[in-house]
C-alpha cells in the first residue's frame, strides 16, 4: 500500500477510521459476552484450589496432605510428583520457576500443592487442612536488601555513550538525586482462570485467560510431556490483561491441565482475588540514583544513572522489561554522553512481570524527574528545560542505543498542547494563587511521551491470520492476537470489512486458538493491531488476488475495473453481491481461504553491542496536569488534565480515545494511590482492593480534555498509517506526578522536593517536610 | 440445605441449596445467569451488582437464603427485549472496554438514576462519580461511563 493511496483515499474508506463500538459491546451491556468462568462446564468438571508457601524463603520440611484427602468432595491432591514433564512455568523455560515447588521456597505465595475437588468451595476449604512444616531462612525482600546481599536474576546491562564519569564534573553544574518508584498490581477485573479438558490420545484442550496462548501451549505440553500439537489453547476474551496475563496466566493453565491429566476429568482453576494478588507478579519497583552534568542553559551534557529493579524470585520477563526501562530512560531527551545502567535484583517476592509499558514507564519517570530537578535547582520553568533538552535535528537525534529519532513530532505536538492548555497563563495564575494560599498549593506540569513501538525481542515481531470467505459472502476472521478489552478484534475486523467492501456485521470474529494460527507472539508491546491487522490484510489480499484472476478469466474485466464496496462487487458494468461472486468462484474451483503472514520491516537489535533500530517507529503524546495539594494533610486532587496524543491516522478514534483515557487513569493510579506493601516476613499486606487503592470515578478529574494529534499519519507504512495506542498513554500520567512535585516545590525556591512514587498522602507529607526542613 | 424462593427477572424459581450459597453463586450456577460477574469475591469491586427488590446489592455479599422471597433483577432481565436506556447509553458512549465491570456498572447506574429521580435530587456529574465509588473499572478511566449515565439519566 503506498502513502498517496492512503492519504488521498481516506474519503473512500467506509469502515476503517469510523468510531465503531467494541465488537462485543452489545453482548457486554446485556451480560451475554461469555468469559471463561461463564462458559457451560462439561459434565464432571472438577475445581482446583492452590495451597501456597507460608514463608518467603527456606524449605518445606514436611507436607502432610492426608487431612485434605479425607475432606468432603476432595478427589485428589496434585503435587510436584504428579508432573510427568518439566516442572517449570518460566516463559523462556530457563527452569527457575516451578509450577509446584517440590521443597525449596522462594517467595510467600509459591504453590506447594493443589487440591482437586468436586466444587470450588470444597477445594478452597480443604486447602486449609494441609499440615506444612517449614525451615525458614532470612528473606531478601526489597531492592535495598538485594543490593546488600548482591542477589540478581540477570547480569547488569548498560547503554554507554562517551565517558560520563569524566564529563559530568566538567559541566558547569552537577546534580545528584535518588528516588524510588513503586510497583503496581494489575487488578484485571477478571482474575486468573483456566479450564482444561482432556481429550483422546493424551490431547488437552485449554481455555486460558491469557495474552499469550502459544506460550501456554508450549508450557502445558512440556509439563504433560506431550508434543505441542497435542495441546490447544483458546481464548475468546479476557476481562482485562494489562500485561498481567502475558506470562502470569501460564501457571494456572498448567495446573488445570495437570489435574485434568491426573483425574481424566475437566478441571477448572479460578484464583480467588486475594490469592491472585499474592501469587501473581506485578510491575517492577525501582530505586534510581542519578548524577547529571548540565550547562547554564539547563541542557544536559552528561548523565550517569543506575536503575535497580526488584525482579522477584525468578527471571520471568525481566530481561525485556528492564531493557525497555533503558530504552525509555531518555524519554524525549537527547543525552550527548551517558551511561544508563540497570541492575536486576533477585528478591524473595513474587516474580515481577509485564505491565502496560513493560518497564518503559519507570525509565520515563526517571527522565521527567530529572527534568524537574534541573528546573527547580536552576530556577527555570520545567517546560523550558524539557523543550531545551528535546531530541531535534541532526547531531541531537541519536538515542543512547544508536537509533536515530527520524519521526520526531515532539516540538509541534508539545507546542500545540502548550497553546491549547494555556500553559503560560495558568502558570502565572498558579503563582498568584500559591502566593495568596498558605495551605493549599497548586502545581502544573506538561510532560511529553515518546514510546518505541515493536518488541525488542525481534523474533516476536511477526503475526499470522486466517480468513475464510464463505459462499454466501460472509467472512470468518481469526488471528493470533487476543482481545482483553483494548478493541483489537474490532480494529482488525474493520480492516477486513474494508478490504471486501462489506459492513462490519459480515465479518465473524472468532476466538484466538493455537489450532488455527500457530506460533504466535503475545498480544503485548502495543503491537496487537500493527501486527495482526497487517496479517489479516495480507490474507484478504490473497483471496482477492484469486478473485481478480477469476474475474479476468470469466468476464474479461481487469482488476482496475473491479471494486469491492457498499456490500457489492462492481465488475466492469456488472454489479453483484459478494456472495454471488464467491459462489461463482467456488464453482470454478477457486480457493476462498487464506493464511496471511506479516513481519515488521526495518527493525534490528544487537543486544551485545547495544546498537540497532529496535523500534519501527515512535508514538508521541503529551499531557498537562494541574493539581492542588493540601500541605497540612498531604491530600491531593487533580483539577484538570489536557492531553494531546498521536495515534497516527486512527483506525477507530473511539477505541483509541478510550485507550488514552483508560491508560492515563491507570498511570495516575500507579503514581498516586496504588501502593504495594510487603512486611519484613515477605508477606504482601495489600492483597485486596480494601487495602490497595485502585482509582475510582471520583479520583478522576471531571475536567479531562483529550485530543488526538492531527498529523499526516505514521511516517512508516503501518496499517492505514495508524499508530499503536495500548501502552503510550499510561505514561501521560507522569504529568500528575510532576505537577505534585511542582506544588511542593512552590514551598521553597531552588529546592527539589524529594518525592517518591507513588505520591500517596504520606509520601507527599514526607516530601513537604524534607523540602521545608520542618519549618512548616 | 436451604430452600430459596426467588422471582428472578420476572420468573419464579425455587431451589434447594447449601445454606452458605451466595446470591451470586445461586444466580450464576443454579440459574446460569452469568452476566453477573465476580471480580473481587469480597464486596469491593461491584462487578456482581444486581437489584434485590429494586435496590442495588452486591450479590457476593448476600446469601441466597437471605434474599429468599425477594424479586431479583440481573443484567439479563433489565430490558424486556431490546436494550434498556442505560444499556443503550453504555453502548453509544463506549462506556466499556473489557466489559467485565459493565453489568455491575449498569445495575448500579440504573439504581442511582431511579433513586435520584424518586428523591428529586439532581444527579450531576459529581454525584455520579461519587455514587460510582463502589464500582471499579480498571479499563476505561470512567469518563465514558459517566457520560453514559448522564445520557441515560435524561432518557429514563
Ligand atoms: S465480586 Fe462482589 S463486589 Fe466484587
Ligand atoms: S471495562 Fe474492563 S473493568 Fe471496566
Amino acid at each position: 500500500m503506498d502513502l498517496a493511496d492512503i492519504i488521498s483515499g481516506d474519503q473512500r474508506l467506509a469502515v476503517v477510521r469510523q468510531p465503531i463500538a467494541h465488537d462485543s459491546a452489545v453482548k457486554h451491556v446485556t451480560g451475554q459476552a461469555a468469559y471463561i468462568d461463564d462458559m457451560r462446564e462439561p459434565t464432571g468438571t472438577l475445581h482446583l484450589a492452590p495451597g501456597y508457601a507460608p514463608i518467603a524463603a527456606g524449605r518445606v520440611t514436611a507436607l502432610d496432605l492426608e487431612p485434605i484427602l479425607k475432606a468432603p468432595g476432595v478427589v485428589a491432591v496434585l503435587t510436584a510428583e504428579d508432573i510427568p514433564g518439566h516442572n517449570d512455568i518460566s516463559p523462556k523455560e530457563v527452569g527457575d520457576d516451578p509450577a509446584i515447588t517440590p521443597e525449596r521456597v522462594n517467595f510467600y505465595g509459591q504453590v506447594l500443592f493443589c487440591v482437586i475437588a468436586e466444587t470450588r468451595m470444597e477445594a478452597r476449604r480443604a486447602v486449609k487442612l494441609a499440615r506444612i512444616a517449614t525451615a525458614p531462612s532470612m528473606p531478601v525482600i526489597d531492592v535495598d536488601d538485594a543490593l546488600v546481599a548482591n542477589t540478581t536474576v540477570l547480569p547488569e546491562y548498560a547503554f554507554v555513550r562517551g565517558d560520563p564519569i569524566v564529563e559530568i564534573p566538567q559541566a558547569p553544574r552537577e546534580i545528584t538525586g535518588e528516588f524510588r518508584i513503586g510497583g503496581q498490581e494489575h487488578f484485571y477485573l477478571e482474575g486468573q482462570i483456566a479450564l482444561a479438558i482432556p481429550g483422546e490420545d493424551g490431547d488437552m484442550y485449554v481455555h486460558s485467560s491469557t495474552q499469550h496462548p502459544t506460550e501456554v501451549q508450549h508450557v502445558v505440553a512440556h509439563a504433560l510431556a506431550v508434543h505441542d500439537n497435542a495441546v490447544t489453547v483458546e481464548i475468546r476474551r479476557m476481562g482485562g490483561g494489562f500485561g498481567g496475563k502475558e506470562s502470569q496466566a501460564t501457571q494456572w493453565a498448567v495446573l488445570a491441565a495437570l489435574a485434568a491429566r491426573k483425574t481424566g476429568r475437566p478441571c477448572k482453576l479460578r484464583l480467588d482475588r486475594d490469592d491472585d494478588m499474592i501469587m501473581t507478579g506485578k510491575r517492577h519497583d525501582f530505586r534510581v540514583d542519578y548524577n547529571v552534568g548540565i550547562g547554564k542553559d539547563g541542557v544536559i551534557r552528561a548523565l550517569d544513572v543506575t536503575l535497580a529493579a526488584r525482579c522477584g524470585h525468578s527471571e520471568d520477563l525481566s530481561l525485556g522489561v528492564i531493557d525497555r526501562t533503558m530504552f525509555h530512560a531518555d524519554n524525549s531527551y537527547f543525552y550527548p554522553t551517558c551511561r544508563i545502567l540497570t541492575r536486576r535484583m533477585r528478591t524473595n517476592t513474587v516474580s515481577n512481570t509485564a505491565f502496560r509499558g513493560f518497564g518503559g514507564p519507570q525509565g520515563m519517570l526517571f527522565a521527567e524527574r530529572m527534568m524537574d530537578h534541573i528546573a527547580y535547582v536552576t530556577g527555570k520553568d520545567p517546560l523550558e528545560v524539557r523543550k531545551a533538552n528535546f531530541y531535534s535535528g541532526s547531531g541531537r537525534d541519536r538515542t543512547p542505543y544508536g537509533m536515530r529519532v527520524e519521526d520526531n513530532i515532539l516540538h509541534e505536538l508539545v507546542g500545540e498542547l502548550e497553546r491549547t492548555s494555556e500553559y503560560w497563563d495558568r502558570r502565572k495564575a498558579l503563582a498568584e494563587f500559591n502566593a495568596a494560599s498558605p495551605v493549599l498549593k497548586k502545581g502544573l506540569a506538561l510532560t511529553p511521551v515518546k514510546f518505541g513501538i515493536s518488541f525488542t525481542l525481534i523474533q516476536l515481531n511477526q503475526a499470522g491470520a486466517l480468513v475464510h470467505l464463505y459462499r454466501d459472502g460472509s467472512i470468518s476472521l481469526n488471528h493470533g492476537g487476543t482481545e482483553m478489552g483494548q478493541g483489537l478484534f474490532i480494529k482488525v475486523a474493520q480492516v477486513v470489512a474494508e478490504e471486501f467492501g462489506v459492513g462490519i456485521d459480515k465479518v465473524k470474529i472468532t476466538a484466538t486458538s493455537t489450532a488455527l494460527v500457530p506460533n504466535t507472539s503475545p498480544t503485548a508491546a502495543s503491537s496487537g493491531t500493527d501486527l495482526n491487522a497487517q496479517a489479516a490484510l495480507v490474507a484478504c489480499r490473497q483471496i482477492k488476488e484469486r478473485l481478480f484472476d477469476f474475474i479476468q478469466e470469466t468476464w474479461n474485466v481487469g482488476r482496475d475495473r473491479v471494486q469491492f464496496r457498499d456490500d457489492r462487487v462492481i465488475v466492469g458494468n456488472r454489479e453483484m453481491k459478494l456472495g454471488e461472486l464467491a459462489t461463482a468462484a467456488y464453482e470454478a474451483r477457486v480457493q476462498l481461504s487464506a493464511a496471511g503472514y506479516y513481519k515488521t520491516p526495518k527493525i534490528t537489535w544487537d543486544r551485545a553491542k547495544a546498537n540497532g533500530r529496535p523500534f519501527y517507529y515512535f508514538a508521541y503524546g503529551a499531557a498537562c496536569s494541574e493539581v492542588t495539594v493540601d500541605t497540612m494533610t498531604g491530600e491531593m486532587r487533580v483539577d484538570r488534565v489536557d492531553i494531546r496524543h498521536d495515534v497516527g491516522k486512527s483506525l477507530n478514534p473511539a477505541i483509541d480515545i478510550g485507550q488514552i483515557e483508560g491508560g492515563f487513569v491507570q498511570g495516575m493510579g500507579w503514581l498516586t494511590g496504588e501502593e504495594l506493601v510487603w512486611d519484613s516476613a515477605g508477606r504482601l499486606r495489600t492483597h485486596a482492593p480494601s487495602t490497595y487503592k485502585i482509582p475510582t470515578a471520583s479520583d478522576v478529574p471531571a475536567d479531562f480534555r483529550v485530543a488526538l494529534h492531527e498529523s499526516g499519519g505514521n511516517r512508516e507504512d503501518s496499517i492505514y498509517r495508524s499508530k499503536a495506542v495500548g501502552e503510550p498513554p499510561l505514561m501521560l500520567a507522569i504529568s500528575v506526578f510532576s505537577a505534585i512535585t511542582d506544588a511542593i516545590a512552590s514551598l521553597k525556591p531552588a529546592v527539589m522536593p524529594r518525592l517518591d512514587a507513588p505520591a500517596t498522602p504520606e509520601a507527599i507529607m514526607r516530601a513537604i517536610r524534607a523540602t521545608t526542613g520542618g519549618d512548616m | 440445605m436451604a430452600e430459596v424462593k426467588l422471582t428472578v427477572n420476572g420468573k419464579r424459581v425455587t431451589r434447594h441449596v447449601p445454606d452458605e450459597t451466595l446470591l451470586v453463586e445461586f444466580l450464576r450456577e443454579e440459574l446460569r445467569l452469568t452476566g453477573t460477574h465476580v471480580g473481587c469475591d469480597t464486596s469491593q469491586c461491584g462487578a456482581c451488582t444486581v437489584h434485590v427488590d429494586g435496590m442495588a446489592v452486591k450479590s457476593c455479599t448476600m446469601l441466597a437464603a437471605s434474599a429468599s422471597g425477594s424479586e431479583v433483577t440481573t443484567i439479563e432481565g433489565l430490558a424486556n427485549g431490546g436494550l434498556h436506556p442505560m444499556q443503550k447509553a453504555f453502548n453509544d458512549n463506549h462506556g466499556l472496554q473489557c466489559g467485565f465491570c459493565t453489568p455491575g456498572m449498569i445495575m448500579t447506574a440504573v439504581d442511582m438514576v431511579r433513586r435520584y429521580k424518586a428523591s428529586g435530587e439532581r444527579l450531576d456529574e459529581e454525584a455520579i462519580r461519587h455514587e460510582l465509588e463502589g464500582n471499579i473499572c480498571r479499563c476505561t478511566g470512567y469518563h465514558n461511563i459517566v457520560k453514559s449515565i448522564q445520557q441515560a439519566a435524561g432518557e429514563m
